[in-house]
């Protein structure tokens, strides 16, 4: 761990940095208040970091579940202020292991790379996770997430060859592996290196290092965790979602909804 | 003067650079070294340019408008013929260009973004001449609205792939084309249409463009003497703007880039990136883009399907904010005005697109003394505009 300015809460909060389960949810999809009741049913669940994603209007790194999650988010008004603002309600709520914002690179221009990660640190945030910013130009915002106590969280990708060192060697929170090339989604084969990959990294890597992109059954969540320190879900977990959507929706029908999502989830990461 | 942009991170100032995810990073530095080896040997410069004489049709014509300069009363008006090229605008320069270095890296398939067609079309042209293979990435809403084009791409042989992602127009055509990319990197080549995207692209297209700028140059010099005192390009994404005045950044020529208004830029259906959008990222790239304040990116509007994008090339970014190219735009309306203008004076009618540099040239010759010259670039032709030039005149009866 480096100095920081203002004390880093990631790692005290994080149950455990093996077998780590790290789910993404779309904020405000379906709505905010169901956000705040997900997040909190997935820490339940056996989560040990949630990743709260920032819906964007053009979303690169991301196939067309994440993509449609987005775009119903914006239709419901959701940005990254109302984003932001989910957190504290998520920690009265319960909600005690760390959150990392996920969040495009344009919406965080516009909002201010230091105000944004002040926010962050206000709103009881952990961490910051940028897919579309590489090592590269990652400087500035590294630099005020380290003075405000945020964990900026790098990617490293099957591709990043020689990359591969000088990510891992500067990241921090957790390392997030791209197990395979494409957008997030599910995928019916993992790359056949993966194993060669996750070890490369895994050599270099200070902090845990977990696998993301297309995990989406518990054969693949068992098979990362012999390789990895643990699986990042999104697409499958907005699926999830998505099938209960309507029990989720109703109030009568709320808890019940809870109950199946929890029941689904359990079964994806039970090894 | 000499232009050393863009720096080594392929940043033009504060713009460009390169914003994408992880897994492109490593495409994009194979494509940056291909490339820089690319133009350092001799045979794949003189291949490139065989190529744009040979097959491309260059040099393209220098067009004095003697009727349209006599009308205006005002500054001597030169047209660049781009509208010359084989497949009817500047777009097969950078084509070319692109599918040549493919081949030089090993790839056997093009993928490609298009809006109205045109780039698609150039890309499918090209990849059927040097046999590659060839996919097209289309918004379903475009394919609806250029129906030709997409049969001219599948006449040559291309896949064209609707894109139903976000607007379904040429910014998720391109999101979907960099997507689909990233997972097939390994035998793909992504041919980008503009002067946009991540570095390298927006130098090396320039670079495929300047060819444009450089025979400008040298016919203006045979015809006349010396240099013109403004010229006129239009901008979407902007690759025809910065192929014709990258040779005369410097020169003390006056570079005018011309946006769409589309209905007006105090109405919200404009395509008028720099005068009416603020910095950000889009397409990897750090740049002007038309946005709400949250970041969300937001839809423009023309009636030209090829200015119709949401963001610019980053060295027009750059161009701007340093003021060494000064940016107007020009509403639907007044383009259309000016297709009829130059088609009634010089027989030439030409791309709605490059209508917009014609109607800003037009306002600014009247104003000009005979003894000054003015060059405006028409990009490409009005065939692939018919319908919608029509549509626009309510037939031929709305004509006069």
């Amino acid at each position: 761990m480096t100095n920081h300015t203002v004390t880093s809460t990631f790692a005290q909060r994080l149950p455990k940095t093996e077998n780590m389960f790290i789910p993404f949810i779309m904020s405000g999809d379906p709505t905010p208040e169901l956000t705040i009741e997900l997040a909190y049913t997935l820490q339940e669940s056996g989560a040990d970091v949630l990743e709260l994603g920032v819906p964007y209007s053009d979303p690169l790194a991301d196939g067309p579940t994440i993509q449609q999650a987005a775009a119903r988010a914006i239709e419901q008004g959701m940005t990254i202020q109302k984003a932001i603002q989910l957190i504290p309600e998520m920690r009265k709520r319960g909600v005690h292991i760390p959150i990392v914002l996920f969040t495009y690179c344009n919406p965080v221009l516009q909002y201010g790379m230091e105000t944004l990660v002040k926010e962050l640190k206000k709103n009881e945030a952990d961490g910051l996770l940028v897919p579309d910013i590489p090592l590269e130009e990652s400087e500035e915002l590294k630099q005020h997430a380290e003075a405000h106590g945020i964990q900026l969280i790098s990617l490293v990708a099957p591709n990043s060859e020689e990359r591969i060192k000088r990510i891992a060697e500067q990241a921090s929170g957790f390392l997030y592996c791209v197990s395979s090339l494409g957008v997030t989604g599910e995928r019916a084969e993992m790359d056949p290196n993966i194993s060669s990959f996750l070890e490369k990294v895994k050599h270099y890597s200070s902090v845990p290092v977990a696998v993301g992109f297309g995990i989406s059954t518990n054969d693949q969540v068992q098979l990362m965790h012999n390789y990895s320190d643990g699986v990042i879900v999104g697409s499958k977990i907005i699926k999830i979602i998505e099938g209960e959507q309507s029990a989720l929706l109703k109030e009568d029908t709320r808890d019940e909804g809870l109950k199946r999502v929890k029941e689904q989830i359990t079964q994806l990461i039970n090894y | 003067m000499s232009v050393t942009y863009p720096d080594a991170k392929g940043r033009f100032g504060d713009f460009g650079g390169k914003f994408v995810p992880e897994t492109l990073m490593a495409p994009l530095q194979e494509i940056e070294a291909y490339l820089t080896e690319a133009l350092q040997d001799e045979e794949f410069i003189a291949a490139f340019q065989h190529e744009l004489k040979t097959y491309g049709g260059r040099p393209t014509a220098f067009t004095y408008a003697n009727q349209l300069t006599e009308s205006l009363g005002g500054a001597q008006i030169y047209l660049k013929r781009e509208d010359l090229n084989h497949t009817g605008a500047h777009k097969l320069n950078n084509a070319i260009g692109q599918a040549l270095l493919a081949k030089r890296m090993g790839k056997t398939k093009i993928i490609a973004e298009t809006g109205a067609g045109q780039h698609g079309v150039a890309s499918a042209t090209v990849a059927a001449k040097l046999g590659l293979e060839c996919k097209v990435f289309m918004g379903e809403k475009d394919i609806e609205r250029q129906e030709l084009n997409v049969f001219r791409m599948k006449l040559l042989g291309a896949e064209v792939i609707p894109v139903s992602s976000g607007s379904k127009t040429l910014k998720d055509a391109t999101n979907e084309a960099i997507r689909h990319w990233v997972a097939h990197c390994d035998d793909e080549y992504y041919l980008i249409g503009s002067v946009v995207g991540p570095h390298p692209y927006p130098e090396m297209v320039r670079n495929f463009q300047r060819v444009i700028g450089d025979e400008t140059k040298t016919q203006f010099d045979d015809v006349k003497g010396g240099l013109p005192n403004r010229i006129y390009a239009c901008v979407g994404g902007g690759s025809n703007a910065i192929g014709m005045f990258y040779p005369f950044l410097g020169t003390g020529v006056e570079l005018v880039g011309i946006e769409a208004a589309g209905r007006g830029i105090q109405s919200p259906e404009h395509a008028a990136t720099l005068t009416k959008g603020t910095p950000g990222i889009i397409h990897g790239s750090m740049t002007y883009l038309l946005q709400d304040e949250f970041g969300q990116i937001t839809e423009p509007y023309s009636i030209s399907a090829g200015l119709d994008y949401p963001g610019i090339g980053p060295e027009h970014a750059y161009l701007h904010a340093s003021k060494q190219v000064r940016y107007e735009s020009i509403t639907d309306d007044e383009a259309l005005e000016a297709i009829k203008t130059l088609s009634r004076t010089e027989g030439i009618i030409p791309a709605i697109e490059s209508a917009h540099a014609v109607a800003q040239a037009i306002k600014e010759a009247e104003t000009m003394d005979p003894s000054e010259t003015i060059v405006i670039n028409v990009s490409g032709r009005g065939d692939k505009d018919m319908s919608t030039i029509m549509e626009y005149f309510e037939g031929s009866d709305g004509l006069d």
